[in-house]
């Protein structure tokens, strides 16, 4: 197989390699926040009183989560803008995946509410706080820490899904282990590099993120 | 006369088909300590719910210190949410599942409504919280959460969340029913010293004894219906009713 493994051309580059996974995170930072927001108020739609809001909440998950999110990035990023809704390459991937890690986190969310004792709820309305600060103070905040895992999990796979943007040339390090690997012709090498790397951020993540479980885990 | 404190009138409450009270009428005044008895399923629990506004009801009056609530008018018209909250404060509740909130300390869990609700600076809540916990025998726990404390911990905590908004009615709600026999008592003396300074409370309990010795009157509740009321020595002692007679006879009181 007369190859010789050589990752000098992969290292002459691996700054561009690291601003890429650093980009990465950032949009799935961003990403996750933004979608934290969304899937809230989704997951409260979805337990709504009203019709209207469950049916609302709903459409939106069925229609993200059916649609695979290369086709979510390619439609937002080549669709919008002849609708006259005209972003960057990096801003319209942003708002794609927030609203695609909306739609998965209302169930998340959704799911940590109904697990909730109804007693807690009353017990604040019991000493008058309105449905709104007992949202605030109390169900809300359980809820996070229970979804939290969840959570975390959520965060690992937006952060894988962010190779995607390579696809609208969003300079993450998947684009730029494209553009290396045609540059030089080292694919082994390349590939290699570019996985470890996303292997190695997954899992210091993954470690932050068990750390943080056990700070916020409500003792019992 | 005196105006009651609690006033409860020709009260219906209805889950789907089921009229679960039909018909309930009560009064307490200050510092009374009614106790309701009576099987499950004879409304007990319902009715406290609904003086708390946690259940509608769908005929009939409540009134607290004159003021009716939850609906206003013969219309039995709704009231607003931020009216029904304010109302609510004027009751304290304490759940038999303690419902304390697990993500923060016993002090907490006091001062919350304090500053929430009646927008204490937190200094004042923390002191106020601190007279309460000291008052329940859990001074030494105000750091703690819910999971680090037994039941009756939790309970003890739960009374103090509720007196220290300082309502005019507090109601008990089968509040040593999930405790071990063993912490059944701590919880019952706290209560029995709130009564003995003139709390107004009612009660809903499956402890006779305790119903005997804490109430002024004692309520027997069945089928929707109030079937008995009067001092606990007549109702535990001479039961009018045959249902009453046999209920007594069955909790082995």
């Amino acid at each position: 197989m007369g190859y010789t493994l050589n990752f000098g051309a992969v290292w002459r580059d691996f700054d561009l390699l690291l601003s890429g996974l650093g980009l990465g995170l950032g949009l799935a930072i961003v990403s996750i926040f933004a979608g934290c927001w969304i899937g809230l108020v989704a997951a409260f739609a979805m337990n709504s009183k009203h019709v209207l809001w469950r049916r609302v909440a709903s459409c939106y998950v069925t229609a993200i989560r059916n649609t695979p999110l290369l086709v979510l990035i390619l439609f937002s990023f080549f669709v919008l803008p002849r609708l006259g809704i005209r972003l960057g390459k990096v801003e319209s991937f942003t708002v794609t995946l927030s609203i695609y890690a909306g739609a998965y986190l209302t169930e998340v969310f959704r799911g940590a509410l109904l697990a909730l004792p109804r007693g807690l709820r009353e017990a604040g309305l019991a000493i008058g706080l309105t449905e709104w600060q007992a949202k605030i103070w109390i169900t809300i905040p359980i809820m996070l820490r229970n979804a939290f895992p969840a959570l975390g999990n959520n965060f690992i796979s937006l952060f894988k899904d962010t190779s995607l943007a390579a696809a609208i040339a969003v300079p993450e390090l998947t684009f730029y282990a494209r553009q290396i690997n045609v540059n030089t012709f080292r694919v082994i090498e390349t590939w290699l590099v570019a996985s470890l790397m996303y292997v190695a951020a997954c899992y210091l993540i993954a470690a932050g993120l068990r750390f943080f479980e056990r700070r916020l885990a409500i003792s019992r | 006369m005196v105006q009651p404190i609690l006033q409860i009138e020709n009260l219906h409450k209805k889950f789907k088909d089921v009229e679960v009270l039909k018909g309930v009428d009560l009064s307490l005044e200050t510092g009374d300590v009614v106790s309701i008895i009576g099987s499950s399923g004879s409304g007990k629990t319902t009715l406290l719910r609904c003086v708390n506004m946690l259940e509608e009801f769908h005929q009939g009056r409540i009134l607290i210190d004159g003021e009716e609530i939850g609906y206003s008018g013969p219309r039995h018209k709704a009231r607003k949410e931020s009216e029904i909250a304010r109302q609510r404060a004027m009751t304290g509740m304490v759940f038999q599942q303690f419902n304390l909130f697990p993500h923060m300390t016993a002090l907490r869990n006091v001062t919350l409504g304090l500053t929430k609700v009646k927008k204490m600076p937190a200094e004042e809540a923390n002191a106020i919280a601190g007279k309460w916990l000291a008052r329940v025998g859990m001074s030494d726990r105000c750091d703690h959460h819910p999971g680090q404390l037994s039941g009756g911990q939790q309970q003890r905590v739960a009374i103090a969340r509720a007196v220290a908004m300082n309502p005019k009615v507090m109601l008990f709600d089968e509040v040593t029913s999930a405790l071990d026999p063993e912490l059944v008592n701590e919880v019952l003396n706290v209560i029995k010293d709130l009564a003995n300074e003139g709390m107004t409370m009612l009660l809903v309990t499956h402890e006779m004894k305790f119903a005997f010795e804490v109430s002024d009157r004692v309520v027997f509740m069945n089928q929707g219906r109030i079937e008995e009321e009067g001092p606990p020595e007549e109702l535990f002692r001479k039961p009018k009713s045959q249902r009453l007679a046999e209920f007594l006879k069955s909790s082995k009181f």
